[in-house]
């Protein structure tokens, strides 16, 4: 007796609604143990700890919703999340698997601290400065996945474990930088470089709540969903993307068109990071990023590498990274449960999808499918 | 002489929806001979091999091993049972040597000694079969000879008595499949009994005892080696059909649209698929391709396309070199590709039905609200344009890409099988525009395994065997054995014909 | 000895000490993509590993019962990633750095009710006879029982790939899985129990960092080691001797570090920092031909760009 388990031929009618509720379910139901559990370990009674961490969830979920501070907050967070998953779709969507979203921020980040700092540091105009260093944080981007766009054109090189690998070289060569040439002098040994000037920071609007750079990654969901269905780059990368040998058919190069997809997923990451500093931080230093290169990747991939999609997932993450350092605050809930969330949605809902298209069937001894 | 038969298929047919792939076939093997199974594309060899190594089951019939049942097989009993196939697709680690492959998967414990023993083993039944190869020598280090023969090995290792071999000589040089011959003869006198799936005559002759000749999928006769010869068997495998259509004039003979000279192409096995071949298209001419599949009709499509590498030799279209691998520059001149594995090559299944019809375009169809005409006129049975290609019936696929390919005004339109799969009706609509083309100007070369197709629409056949063109003839049914012979392997007048 | 020879020793002897949670990591990762199924889960895996382990030395003091139950979570994470790689099929690239922030993220949280306690510890136990053999003892015989066990897996692994019937089988799975199919290897059920295994074992290098190198639990113990033993998998070509020379290797680069600002040489911390992963580039680039790769017994369904299914 074998289990088998057998592709369904339709899904039933409410699948795309029902099964995604279910794996949600799931996923929070697991949280809240898991949750009651870490309370559980602070010496809590059991009556206590699921109350709280009842509570604990519920607090995060409703972060955005649950007052200005929250909802501004999360837009905040909302924005690197969502321009890297933006960069990251874009590449995926032909296959090219970046997982360098975050060292690609970070020499975005670096590009446009470079240009604020060094090379342009008396330009004044907000208008000439801002546009200057988004081009910057681009061009750091870019520059990060040329190396692994290079390797996967010429030889056949497989990008995930390069892309992967020079995250690290970046955060080194970030923390070199920022320990080193790039020291503040007047930073009181702190690792990071001095503030930008004024004209290099985001106005904010809504009572300093919200940085305008905010308006980005909306920018981009938008281009990029104009530019897949009606550009011919859109058109070509779709081709490639379901079927590369009816591409090569259509005189398409599939490689050329992987690397080129590397290079903008770069840029936008890289863009990214330069927009976390010029509406954030102001300077750049170590770790400015909590792994919103990691994270990224998990959005872009429960948005089904959909712009608008992404744009609604990198605000729920982004309340919950909000939601997380609030939390942190008053209710002495570590930040590692926003992480412990993320995978468990991810995993709930990836295997919730497959499993929906599989029937489990006995196979009888002896039975051989008949390729009829 | 009264010998049991070492395997006994009995009135064995198997029907797919739509075809009788094996119509009551009767065929025995005898221990010590080499029995032949010989027959044009679709004559139903490969299913009924299948069906014998237990990948299908039959529809009716019944099999016979010694005189006994072995009741319902599958591939891990048939080579239980004894029964071994060699395919075209070697299942080698690439890493392992030669000894390794063959005890993998064994169940004893391994050890030095052990892999010693079957390295001996190796060697001597190399010696005594003609099949030498080095037993420790790596895989990935063999050439494609060698790695037939560790297939082959592997099956007489596990005592297999009944080997089948299909088409084994399509990847070897001469003087390898002479080699193979050598020690098939070597094998059978051990008292095994082989199959020989081949559709060349010369080493059917040259090897079989008996010859089993398959056309539509039942048995036309089985004769003895004694018996036969060129003439018969051509003449029992291609047969004698009515004629359904008259034929329609030559048009008249213009410039060279398409100039082939020399060209040499190579398979994915890196062997030579396309030998020193040369042929020329005119405008307004149709130039059939006859041939056996397999014999590098796949390869030169997707070298004349573009999808791969020429090794030597040039292609040239109303005088422009085309450039080796260059689709881009083939799709701009207007040069239309019809392929032969139409769904996995020339659509984009999660597309729309509108996308997929101006797949090769630079820009995504326009969205005016007009549906596009050549759904009318092909008759795409499709509930919306907008439909992802993926939910389309098989035909109706077809029937796009048949429709893009042929719409667009081409100056030179290759077609590999361009009907296949098509209901009658469209069938007679591809053949009409194909004729219209012509008319048009347009240079087609016509690549069909079907005989039919090729009389009813060329203006000349050209047959290719083995990488070269062997001959051409008119579309006439009265040369229909001469093609016969040369699609089979036998020389033919070369050079133009009247 | 002169002063380079007790340099090289010391920093050697270091090398090895630092080298063996990269060790696990990588020995345990080879079983694992060698089967065919990629692995990027590695950091969540040595994380869970460390806060397992430290946790039941902590309740219980028993270092065997901490070690195997450190294993045991690693395997527990290894089936999660087995079901969604091998039964499901989902994207191995996902589901292994979902495992990564799943296993960061849980013990993130419920480690903190170990922060800053200390448990039972490996201590380094100097091999009775061995140890005292003048340079090789100091290098190799003065460490604790967890390193003489990861060094005792080389040759045992070493030997189980390429002598046993048992590693014929996962190579043969992991480069030709057709073959291995058509000779009556059960492919899924391979890889499903090479994946919870393999896992199992790189659990152990991440309670190595929280039982042996120290004794303690923080947050993101394994400071990335989990990305740098990925990096060693293939560096090493997923063979364990070569294994071993790049986990001494990339572990004794950070201890050369540490010892050659002692003795005044400028070198440039953050420059060493980057050199596993620069090397690794550099390793791709060179193997990544068709050659090579069928040379070197690559698992075919790592680092080949072609889309299988196991990648979508």
């Amino acid at each position: 007796m074998k289990l088998q388990l057998e592709k369904r031929l339709r899904l039933p009618r409410f699948a795309w609604f029902t099964v995604p509720l279910y794996s949600l379910a799931f996923a929070f139901g697991v949280m809240f143990f898991v949750l009651a559990f870490f309370y559980l370990g602070q010496e809590q009674a059991a009556g206590t700890a699921f109350s709280r961490s009842g509570f604990a969830l519920v607090s995060l979920l409703s972060t955005p919703f649950s007052s200005w501070f929250g909802f501004f907050g999360s837009l905040t967070h909302m924005v690197p999340l969502a321009l890297v998953a933006l960069g990251l779709s874009v590449a995926y969507r032909v296959k090219a698997w970046n997982i360098g979203g975050e060292g690609q921020m970070y020499l975005g980040a670096m590009a446009a601290t470079w240009g604020a700092l060094f090379l342009f540091p008396g330009v004044s105009r907000p208008w000439v400065m801002l546009p200057l260093l988004c081009a910057m944080g681009l061009a750091g981007g870019a520059f990060w996945a040329l190396l692994p766009a290079l390797m996967k054109a010429f030889l056949r090189t497989d990008e995930i474990v390069v892309t992967l690998m020079l995250n690290y070289v970046a955060l080194f060569w970030a923390d070199f930088l920022v320990n080193g040439p790039w020291k503040n002098p007047a930073g009181f040994g702190f690792p990071g470089t001095a503030s930008f000037g004024v004209s290099a920071r985001f106005p904010t609007v809504f009572g300093g709540q919200l940085h305008t750079g905010f308006f980005l990654p909306l920018l981009v969901a938008v281009l990029l969903l104009l530019l897949q269905q009606k550009s011919a780059w859109g058109f070509r990368s779709r081709i490639v993307g379901d079927n590369p040998l009816a591409a090569r058919y259509a005189g398409i190069s599939v490689r050329r068109t992987g690397a080129m997809a590397l290079l903008a997923s770069g840029a936008l990451s890289g863009l990214a990071g330069a927009v976390q500093m010029m509406g954030v931080q102001h300077s750049f230093q170590q770790g400015f990023s909590s792994g919103y290169g990691y994270t990224a990747i998990i959005v872009a991939w429960l948005a089904r590498l959909n712009p608008l999609g992404i744009l609604l997932v990198s605000f729920l993450f982004g309340g919950m990274q909000m939601g997380n350092s609030s939390l942190q605050m008053f209710h002495g809930v570590p930040s590692a449960l926003t992480p412990t969330l993320q995978a468990l949605l991810l995993f709930s809902l990836l295997g919730g999808e497959s499993l929906s298209r599989f029937r489990i069937r006995w196979k009888k001894p002896g039975e051989v499918a008949d390729h009829g | 002489m009264a010998r049991k038969p070492l395997l006994e298929m009995e009135n064995i047919s198997r029907v797919f929806p739509g075809i009788r792939a094996n119509d009551g076939i009767c065929l025995q093997l005898f221990s010590g001979e080499v029995l032949a199974l010989l027959g044009e594309n679709g004559a139903g060899k490969t299913t009924l091999m299948n069906i014998l190594f237990g990948m299908y089951q039959p529809s009716s019939g019944s099999i016979r091993l010694r005189g006994k049942s072995p009741g319902r097989l599958s591939p891990t009993k048939a080579l239980q049972m004894g029964i071994g196939m060699v395919q075209q697709h070697f299942s080698l680690v690439p890493s392992f040597s030669v000894a390794e492959n063959i005890t993998l998967g064994w169940k004893t414990r391994s050890n030095r000694e052990m892999l010693r023993g079957v390295e001996r083993k190796i060697q001597q039944l190399g010696a005594h079969f003609g099949l030498p190869v080095d037993p420790r020598a790596k895989v990935w280090t063999l050439s494609v000879g060698e790695k037939q023969r560790v297939e082959i090995l592997k099956l007489l290792f596990t005592g297999a008595q009944i080997l089948v071999l299909d088409e084994p000589t399509a990847v070897l040089t001469p003087g390898e499949s002479q080699q193979l011959l050598a020690a098939i003869r070597k094998m059978v006198r051990q008292g095994s009994g082989v199959i020989f799936i081949s559709h060349k005559l010369e080493e059917v002759l040259s090897i079989s005892d008996r010859i089993v000749v398959l056309r539509h999928g039942k048995v036309v006769g089985t004769v003895d080696r004694s018996e036969a010869d060129e003439t018969t068997l051509v003449k029992m495998m291609m047969g004698h059909e009515p004629e359904p259509l008259a034929l329609l004039p030559s048009p008249p003979r213009g410039l060279p649209r398409l100039e082939v000279k020399g060209l040499q192409v190579k398979n994915d096995r890196g062997h030579l698929a396309i030998r020193n071949l040369s042929l020329e298209v005119q405008r307004g001419e149709i130039l059939g391709l006859a041939g056996v599949s397999g014999n590098g009709q796949r390869e030169l499509a997707q070298a004349l396309y573009g999808l791969r590498r020429v090794v030597s030799g040039s292609i040239s279209l109303d005088g422009i070199s085309l450039e080796s691998g260059n689709v881009h520059q083939r799709i701009l001149h207007r040069f239309s590709y019809i392929p032969a594995d139409r769904k996995g090559v020339a659509s984009c299944p999660n597309l729309s039905v509108r996308e997929n019809l101006s797949l090769k375009k630079r820009l995504p169809p326009v969205r005016n609200g007009k549906q596009n005409p050549l759904i009318r006129t092909f008759s795409i049975q499709v509930a919306s344009e907008k439909m992802p290609v993926r939910l389309l019936s098989g035909g109706n696929l077809q029937k796009v890409i048949v429709a893009r390919e042929l719409s667009a005004k081409p100056t030179f339109i290759l077609a590999d099988n361009p009907t296949w799969g098509l209901d009658i009706q469209t069938t007679g609509l591809v053949s009409r525009i194909l004729r219209e083309e012509a008319k048009r100007g347009t240079a087609i070369l016509l690549i069909s395994s079907d005989l039919e197709e090729l009389f009813r629409l060329s203006d000349r056949i050209a047959v290719l065997f083995e990488g070269s063109i062997m001959g051409y003839a008119p579309p006439d049914r009265t040369y229909r054995e001469k093609i016969g012979r040369m699609m089979a392997g036998i020389q033919g007048e070369s050079g133009e014909d009247a | 000895m002169g002063e380079t020879g007790v340099f090289l020793v010391s920093v050697l002897g270091a090398a090895i000490q630092s080298g063996t949670p990269l060790l696990f990591a990588v020995l345990g990762t080879i079983l694992v993509e060698r089967s065919g199924v990629m692995n990027l889960g590695l950091e969540g895996l040595m994380l869970v590993g460390a806060l397992a382990g430290f946790a039941a030395a902590s309740v219980t003091s028993n270092l065997l019962l901490a070690i195997l139950f450190a294993m045991m979570a690693g395997a527990l994470l290894g089936l999660l990633h087995a079901l969604f790689c091998v039964v499901l099929r989902i994207n191995q690239v996902v589901s292994g750095l979902a495992i990564t922030l799943l296993g960061s993220g849980i013990t993130g949280l419920w480690g903190t009710r170990f922060a800053g306690t200390t448990a039972a510890r490996f201590v380094p136990v100097k091999l009775p006879l061995l140890g005292d053999i003048p340079v090789l003892g100091q290098i190799f015989f003065g460490h604790d029982v967890l390193v003489y066990v990861a060094l005792g897996l080389v040759p045992l692994l070493w030997f189980f790939l390429y002598r046993t019937r048992f590693g014929m089988n996962l190579r043969a799975v992991g480069e030709e899985p057709r073959a291995a199919d058509s000779r009556g290897i059960d492919v899924y059920r391979v890889r499903f129990l090479y994946t919870i295994g393999g896992s199992a074992i790189t659990a152990l290098g991440g309670a190595y960092l929280s039982l042996a190198a120290n004794s303690l639990w923080m947050d993101n113990l394994t400071a990335g080691r989990g990305w740098i033993a990925i990096a060693l998998a293939l560096f090493a070509g997923w063979d364990p001797v070569k294994a071993l020379l790049g986990a001494t290797l990339f572990g004794g680069i950070s201890a050369l570090g540490f010892h050659l600002q002692a003795f005044g040489v400028p070198v440039s911390p953050y420059l060493l920092k980057m050199l596993p992963y620069l090397l690794t580039i550099g390793v791709l680039a060179l193997t990544s031909s068709e050659r090579s790769r069928r040379k070197l017994g690559t698992p075919s369904s790592l680092g080949i760009p072609y889309s299988r299914e196991e990648r979508m």
